[in-house]
């Protein structure tokens, strides 16, 4: 910028702007500026801020003496990008928060870099924000960036769109070039179910139409960009949905045992019955429990980090979703989702990732990559499927995770309906949920739903078992081919477990066929899993330590694993694979075992297991030294 | 009063996923209004406790009123307060005068290196804010350092949502920021909002002076001001265009860029 016109900024920064020092503040707003990069961004923030008057006394006039002092012409944009690198390659490398307040609103707005290498960078950005000003250069129209930030605002949740085409001087502040811009972009948002509430003719550099009307633009009646920020809406519709509580933590700091969260949608109050998912809990909500509130809350609502407790004392983890009976979240190991993907290393199928949903995080595979979705138009890669997905590539995807997780369609719910997937240490793709797939325990686990929140419960739970017991209850399944001695190690097990004083009790599946299951044929495996499941749940639900073979069922190991799984969960299954060689071993059990020799040695490994696991109790005593609540 | 509810409901549940992350965690306290803010934050997330040490890097030259709020909020909150301190370099007398930079790298950076090394914290808490200074405003919540300290700010994890990076590789640590997204006005709304209690070298007592900024005595400087009373100190930050930090030493040329590239909080 040459000196004549900063002066000219400078005048404007003083005259226009009324003063704003004593409204007080309703409400704040996450703002993110997107765009290609060279668009403008930076420069339309610092011009937003010189307008308002906002900016530290004598930051612009430090800024522009150390531009002089490198000979380089000031700009607006090195207001914020703070790094020495930044301002000497005059691109902004990762996302700046900056701060103002305007007309009794508090904003922070994000700055995000347009250059497609920071795209993470950009995504961070936008992931924080309510609403968005996304910038198009009218000299240059819309270009892929514009396109590939417009696709993923509408995957990051951010509906409140403002569009700017700035640079309109250089354009001779044509409406013509105006009207194409914004026929060619918008319909490019329809698509994406994405409506700007705002389409704005702007100079950031020359100050036109961003916060103050120009004269430039005479044909263009709509507001200044400020003014759009003040006509976006902070209000939640959050609030008005049913109940989604993911579990966060659960302390026990005090006599209280505390369960904590933030609400995400919804709000609940004291005396609700409420669900939790996937593990078919329930409970009454019996306190909101608050630090340095003088008269107690009975209600809290979505936005709320909370902590509530219960009627009484349930096993639950962080990870479950607390929900109203009527409007339970779906429940499945497998969903169907489109992805961003920004991880150094490309996505791959049949690759260990952890899916993290909410407060729940469980190992996971691509099932499958359905199509890779190109940003520039929209369309769907014409190539069938596709082994791996690359960095900044958009994806339609199933995920198949090891344990079933509570989750929402993100149609229904933004929260609750989308993940990141991490890789290594890293987060490195995110995604919103459009579909459930049925996985094959779906109706096993209708039915343990329904079982389970019809169950009538005693005064004594399962806690106060573990307490009295020195253990939690458990199963452990023993699986593997034939002549593998399954049965010899289950015998042993069982012996050394109640010689330590521990409840346990084996249960050969055997054992079922000829009296519960007397009317039932071979051929009807399902079934007899299905039975074997029930029973396994009743002595669980005893506080029992039950150990099986998968001898008995006709079917493949994993299929009965999972099926019995399903129906008593969520008590911990731990499943110890036997094999003749070592090649018969299965990476997906907790332990194996090549035939063992030395069933005592064998049976105490798995001993040592269930402790490590906090089943057993170190020792056993009046005071546990486990935790058995989490 | 909604939006600090909602800065509030942000903080704590960033404060409650470090708490379930990291075994190994304390949270820097060093009496400033920003990090006794964020002390009250952690008794509001852990409803009355704070389940981790509070940890002071003393470099010796702190005003002394500051040791004795300190004492006295530690006996009365019960909090578990752990003091650093670079010996070494005290003993072989470094000070301001040797070079801010030199002397904060060596009292402040390396002090807090040595007590993070004396007891293996895998997290640290802090309350720097992004509105304070142009690299703070690039930060992340939950931000990896490596075994050095350094920042490697080129190239900076993603945070998608409330997702935050919470697993890393062994040698790495975390530096949790809950505070990012208030300002200093925030600050001082809060601490009226819910009466906490902070150290009276914030306000005029009739000399017409007061600090905004609280550090090492020989390198904070107070600055003009009339204001006695909280929401005198808010009337004035709305009115002023005079960055928080002017009267810190440390700010001056590319010296905190430089500093926190290093491990300076």
């Amino acid at each position: 910028m040459k000196a004549e016109e900063w002066s000219y900024c400078e005048k404007m920064a003083t005259c226009n702007i009324e003063s704003q020092e004593h409204v007080d503040i309703r409400d704040r707003m996450n703002i993110v500026i997107v765009g290609h990069v060279d668009h403008g961004k930076s420069t339309l923030l610092g011009r937003l801020y010189a307008d308002t008057g906002t900016l530290p006394e004598g930051k612009v006039e430090k800024i522009q003496a150390i531009c002089k002092q490198q000979g380089k012409e000031f700009e607006y944009a090195f207001l914020f990008d703070a790094f020495l690198e930044e301002q000497e390659q005059g691109i902004t490398i990762d996302t700046a928060r900056t701060f103002f307040r305007w007309a009794g609103r508090q904003y922070i707005i994000i700055d995000a870099p347009g250059h497609k290498e920071f795209l993470k960078n950009m995504i961070s950005g936008a992931a924080r924000a309510e609403s968005a000003l996304l910038i198009i250069d009218a000299l240059e129209g819309v270009r892929d960036q514009s396109k590939r930030h417009g696709l993923l605002l509408s995957m990051l949740g951010v509906k409140q769109v403002t569009v700017v085409v700035n640079k309109m001087d250089l354009v001779g502040y044509r409406q013509d070039t105006f009207d194409g811009i914004e026929k060619e972009y918008r319909e490019f948002l329809s698509q994406l179910n994405v409506t700007p509430q705002f389409v704005i003719p702007a100079s950031a550099k020359l100050g036109d139409n961003i916060a103050k009307v120009s004269s430039n633009l005479s044909w263009y009646t709509g507001p200044t960009v400020l003014d759009s920020l003040a006509k976006f809406s902070s209000e939640s519709e959050h609030e008005e949905q049913p109940l989604r509580f993911p579990l966060q933590d659960v302390y026990k700091f005090d006599a209280r045992r505390v369960l904590a969260g933030r609400i995400t949608a919804g709000s609940l109050k004291v005396g609700d019955q409420v669900i939790f998912s996937p593990s078919n809990k329930t409970a009454v909500v019996q306190t909101v429990e608050t630090f340095n509130i003088e008269s107690p809350p009975t209600q809290a609502h979505a936005g709320q980090s909370v902590g509530i407790t219960l009627d009484e004392q349930i096993f639950v983890e962080r990870g479950e979703i607390v929900s109203h009976e009527g409007s339970i979240p779906l429940v499945s190991t497998s969903f169907r989702a489109n992805l961003f993907w920004l991880g150094q290393r490309p996505l791959e199928m049949k690759k260990s990732y952890l899916v993290r949903l909410g407060t729940r995080e469980v190992e996971c595979q691509v099932a499958a990559i359905h199509r890779i979705v190109d940003a520039n138009d929209l369309s769907l890669d014409s190539q069938d499927t596709k082994a791996s997905v690359r960095r900044n590539e958009v994806a339609d995807i199933t995920i198949q995770a090891k344990a079933p997780i509570a989750f929402d369609l993100y149609t229904d719910f933004e929260t609750s309906g989308r993940f990141v997937l991490v890789d290594n240490y890293d987060v490195s793709g995110g995604g919103i949920i459009t579909e459930m797939v049925e996985d094959r325990e779906e109706n096993l686990r209708v039915e343990a739903r329904k079982r389970d929140f019809a169950w009538v419960q005693g005064d004594v739970n399962l806690a106060d078992r573990a307490k009295h017991y020195g253990h939690r209850a458990a199963l452990v399944l023993l699986a593997g081919p034939d002549t593998t001695s399954k049965t010899f190690l289950a015998k042993k097990l069982e012996s050394v477990l109640v010689a330590e004083g521990r409840h346990a009790y084996m249960l050969d599946a055997e054992n079922l066929r000829l009296g519960l299951d007397a009317d039932l044929s071979e051929e009807e495996a399902m079934e007899i899993v299905r039975r074997y499941g029930e029973v396994a749940r009743l002595l669980v639900d005893t506080g029992l330590l039950v150990i099986s073979t998968t001898n008995s069922f006709n079917l493949p190991a994993d299929q009965s694993i999972e099926a019995i799984r399903t129906l008593v969960y969520p008590a911990t299954v731990l499943t110890v694979h036997m094999g003749k060689k070592k090649d018969d071993l299965l990476s997906k059990s907790d332990l194996s075992f090549t035939g063992p020799e030395d069933f005592t040695a064998s049976a105490h490994e798995i001993l040592k297991t269930l402790k490590r696991k906090g089943i057993l109790a170190e020792a056993i005593g009046n005071q546990p030294a486990f935790q058995f609540s989490i | 009063m909604k939006h600090l509810r909602q800065l509030e409901d942000q903080s704590v549940y960033i404060l409650r996923e470090a708490y379930k992350h990291f075994d190994n965690l304390g949270m820097l306290w060093s009496m400033g209004k920003d990090s006794t803010v964020l002390l009250w934050l952690a008794r509001k997330a852990f409803l009355g406790h704070v389940p981790f040490p509070l940890l002071h890097v003393d470099t010796s030259y702190k005003i002394p009123s500051m040791i004795e709020y300190r004492d006295r909020l530690a006996r009365e909150w019960r909090l578990d307060l752990v003091v650093g301190q670079n010996k070494k370099a005290l003993a072989e007398g470094m000070n301001h005068e040797r070079g801010r930079v030199e002397c904060c790298t060596a009292l402040k950076t390396n002090g807090l290196k040595l007590l993070l090394e004396e007891k293996g914290y895998t997290g640290i808490i802090l309350g720097v804010r992004a509105d304070e200074e142009g690299t703070r405003a690039k930060e992340r919540y939950f931000s990896p350092r490596d075994k050095n300290n350094d920042w490697d700010f080129r190239d900076q994890p993603p945070e998608l949502w409330d997702q935050f990076k919470t697993s890393f590789p062994p040698g790495t640590h975390i530096r949790v920021h809950p505070l990012l997204d208030w300002t200093e006005i925030n600050i001082w709304e809060y601490i009226k909002l819910e009466n906490i209690p902070f150290m009276d070298l914030y306000l005029n007592k009739g000399d017409g002076k007061r600090y905004r900024s609280l550090g090492c005595a020989p390198c904070t400087m107070p600055i003009e001001s009339t204001a006695s009373t909280v929401d005198e100190i808010i009337e004035e930050l709305r009115a002023t265009t005079v960055a928080e930090r002017s009267g810190r030493a440390q700010d001056e040329g590319r010296g905190m860029e430089l500093l926190r590239k290093d491990g300076y909080m």
